[in-house]
């Protein structure tokens, strides 16, 4: 008993802190609740993409990508077929009639992302570790040219509109357990440990009869899912969908959390998304211009990726592996030293 | 006859070019381990170099500009690469991103997002009547330059000193170290050099494209990535032929596609590379220095 307590007890807290924000942030103005339901979706994104950048310690720079899969695919599914005869002219017949309710159309947008996922995961995941994260980077460069040159189909560089607005806090809050669970239990299963093993060491876990790619590639196809969700969400939270929302400037936030938490833990990757959250809403209040104290400063566009930027690199140079450094929140008194991950010495 | 030569010399152009990109990036990887994402900035600042002082006189402006890149790559690398070294690569990989990420944020707010005209090479969009056919002077002489650079450097690499103990550092690191090579000079030539390779890229593909912005390395810089991995990570020759492969690659898809799916040429090209990747996994060639042994 205390051995299953022990063993769910960092997700338990993980769960119950997104559940306090959830509960604070619902006696607070909707601006406010704004901010937090874009957390929660960053949470997802970057809970999602860590099911296969941390455990397989291959960095993806492609999993953006599986948000615009998740996005677009919700834009084909749920925009009232008379909007899309107007914006999308080109859409092939049977797309042109649906008409389906949001909570289908995000299940439909993870399940697009995990079926590209698992066609470009085949020649990706048989890439050593920086290769693979070149792939992933063309990968995201191939998704990014086809959806804002694809005018038939996505309006092109144009945006999307006319989804509903159905994701709120709640919503976003739900998937952010729902992917955090999944995480946590793909970590503890067989699979997680295989694919951890190769992480550590990748030569003496094939000699245990690991298959590295396939294991890579489970890692890669679930994470994939829940990033496609979190770009359905993440549609359905705008009402608006544009290829370029989609690209680098994303990619680098969700992977500045995943860096900054601790890329080898899911405590990391919860503890990433809240510091940078919070760091980027800063930054964003004093981009925009203040007063103090009589002494007026102007706005400084461009500050918030700036500071992050430096944040960054910051935390790398003072502690490479994370502000978690890799570790899960650990069982508190006795069991604390038996269930704590061990720390990997480097040569 | 002739449109067959102008594609050619289009092909041989653009090559040379991603040739030039992947051989900066290469250049690092082999001493480092560290796909520099910011390479692509080092690309957009020459540029914004040559705009900013575009009022002097030619021969300063490419001296200084010149400069200003090698600067730039020795001063990243003492910030945010030294501290880092004993890293493991995907740390690094993350901060050179983070150095990318921040360059271009910092030059978005000081000279703003919007592209820029790119007049410092005006006089190159003139053509030079050669055989018959109309050849534009830019690519006369970004071919030229290409062909310069790309001698020059290996020359350097093969004949002089400091060429022998790069190409050493690039193929065994530690043991480069073991007999006696220092790891901070080898390490600021390399960036120097791959500064220099930078630089050339950048006059020739503002001068091409005819306008400078925050985000022109991007394009750059990534094909330069995935040529170096086609090519064979870790690998001087495989990085300069894979650029040369890919260049060429864009070419061929530029001309063999039909109109309306020119646009997606980038998507076609970078599915293509990860055909070959397929097919060969570490790349057309291989290192063997690269695979891990125990």
């Amino acid at each position: 008993m205390r051995r299953l307590v022990a063993t769910i007890w960092p997700l338990a807290v993980l769960m119950l802190v997104i559940c306090v924000i959830v509960a604070a942030a619902a006696a607070m103005a909707p601006s406010t609740q704004r901010v937090v339901t874009d957390g929660l979706l960053k949470l997802i994104v970057v809970v999602g993409a860590y099911i296969f950048i941390g455990n397989s310690g291959v960095l993806s720079f492609g999993h953006i990508g599986f948000m615009a899969i998740g996005a677009y695919t919700s834009a084909w599914l749920t925009i009232p077929p008379m909007t899309k005869k107007v914006l999308l002219p080109g859409l092939p017949d049977f797309l042109m009639q649906l008409h389906w309710g949001t909570v289908p159309a995000t299940i439909a947008g993870g399940v697009a992302a995990m079926v590209v996922a698992l066609v470009a995961g085949l020649p990706l995941m048989r890439l050593s570790g920086i290769a693979a994260s070149i792939g992933t980077f063309a990968m995201l460069a191939i998704i990014q040219a086809t959806f804002s040159n694809w005018t038939s189909m996505t309006g092109g560089q144009g945006s999307l509109f006319g989804l509903p607005a159905s994701t709120d806090m709640y919503v976003a809050g739900a998937w952010g357990l729902v992917t955090l669970a999944v995480a946590y239990a793909y970590q503890c299963s067989r699979f997680g440990f295989r694919l951890r093993s190769s992480r550590e060491e990748e030569v003496a876990s094939r000699a245990s009869g690991v298959d590295v790619p396939r294991e890579r590639l489970v890692a890669f196809v679930i994470s994939a899912f829940f990033v496609g969700v979190a770009g359905s969400l993440h549609a359905h939270f705008l009402g608006v969908v544009t290829a370029n929302q989609y690209f680098l400037a994303l990619t680098f936030i969700t992977l500045a959390m995943l860096v900054i938490g601790g890329i080898n833990s899911l405590s990391g990757a919860v503890t990433g998304v809240l510091v940078v959250s919070v760091l980027a809403e800063l930054l964003r209040r004093v981009e925009g211009g203040f007063t103090v104290a009589s002494w007026e400063v102007s706005a400084l566009p461009g500050l918030r990726e700036v500071g992050l930027a430096l944040a960054m690199l910051l935390i790398l140079v003072w502690r490479p592996r994370g502000l978690t450094d890799g570790r899960e929140i650990g069982w508190p008194g006795a069991l604390y030293g038996k269930f704590a991950s061990k720390r990997k010495s480097r040569p | 006859m002739s449109i067959f030569a102008q594609h050619l010399i289009d092909a041989i152009s653009v090559g040379g070019l991603f040739a030039m990109m992947a051989l900066g990036i290469g250049l690092i990887f082999g001493i480092m381990r560290l796909i520099n994402f910011a390479h692509g900035e080092l690309v957009m600042i020459g540029a914004y170099a040559m705009w900013l002082m575009v009022a002097l006189p030619t021969p300063l402006v490419i001296v200084l500009s010149i400069a200003v890149v090698i600067v730039l790559a020795l001063g990243m690398e003492r910030v945010a690469f030294r501290p880092l070294r004993q890293a493991s690569p995907s740390t690094l990989l993350v901060a050179s991103f983070a150095v990318s990420y921040f360059l271009q944020n910092l030059v978005q707010m000081t000279l703003g997002s919007r592209p820029k005209p790119f007049t410092f090479a005006d006089q190159l969009t003139q053509s030079l009547p050669i055989g018959g056919f109309h050849l534009p002077l830019l690519q006369v002489v970004s071919m030229g330059l290409t062909i310069a650079v790309l001698v020059g450097i290996v020359l350097f690499l093969k004949r002089t000193t400091y060429g022998v103990l790069m190409r050493a550092a690039a193929q065994d690191f530690r043991m480069a170290r073991l007999c006696g090579v220092r790891a901070n000079t080898v390490i600021a030539l390399s960036f120097a050099a791959s500064a220099v390779l930078a630089w050339v890229v950048s006059l020739i593909y503002a001068a091409q494209t005819g306008q400078i912005s925050p985000t022109m390395g991007l394009r750059p810089a990534l094909i330069g990535f995935v040529a170096t991995v086609v090519g064979g990570l870790g690998s001087l020759p495989g990085a300069a032929a894979g650029g040369f492969v890919v260049g060429v690659l864009t070419v061929v898809l530029q001309i063999v596609l039909p109109p309306e799916l020119r646009d997606f040429r980038d998507a076609f090209l970078f599915a293509l590379v990860l055909l070959v990747l397929l097919l060969r996994p570490r790349g057309l060639l291989a290192v063997k220095a690269e695979v891990e042994r125990v």
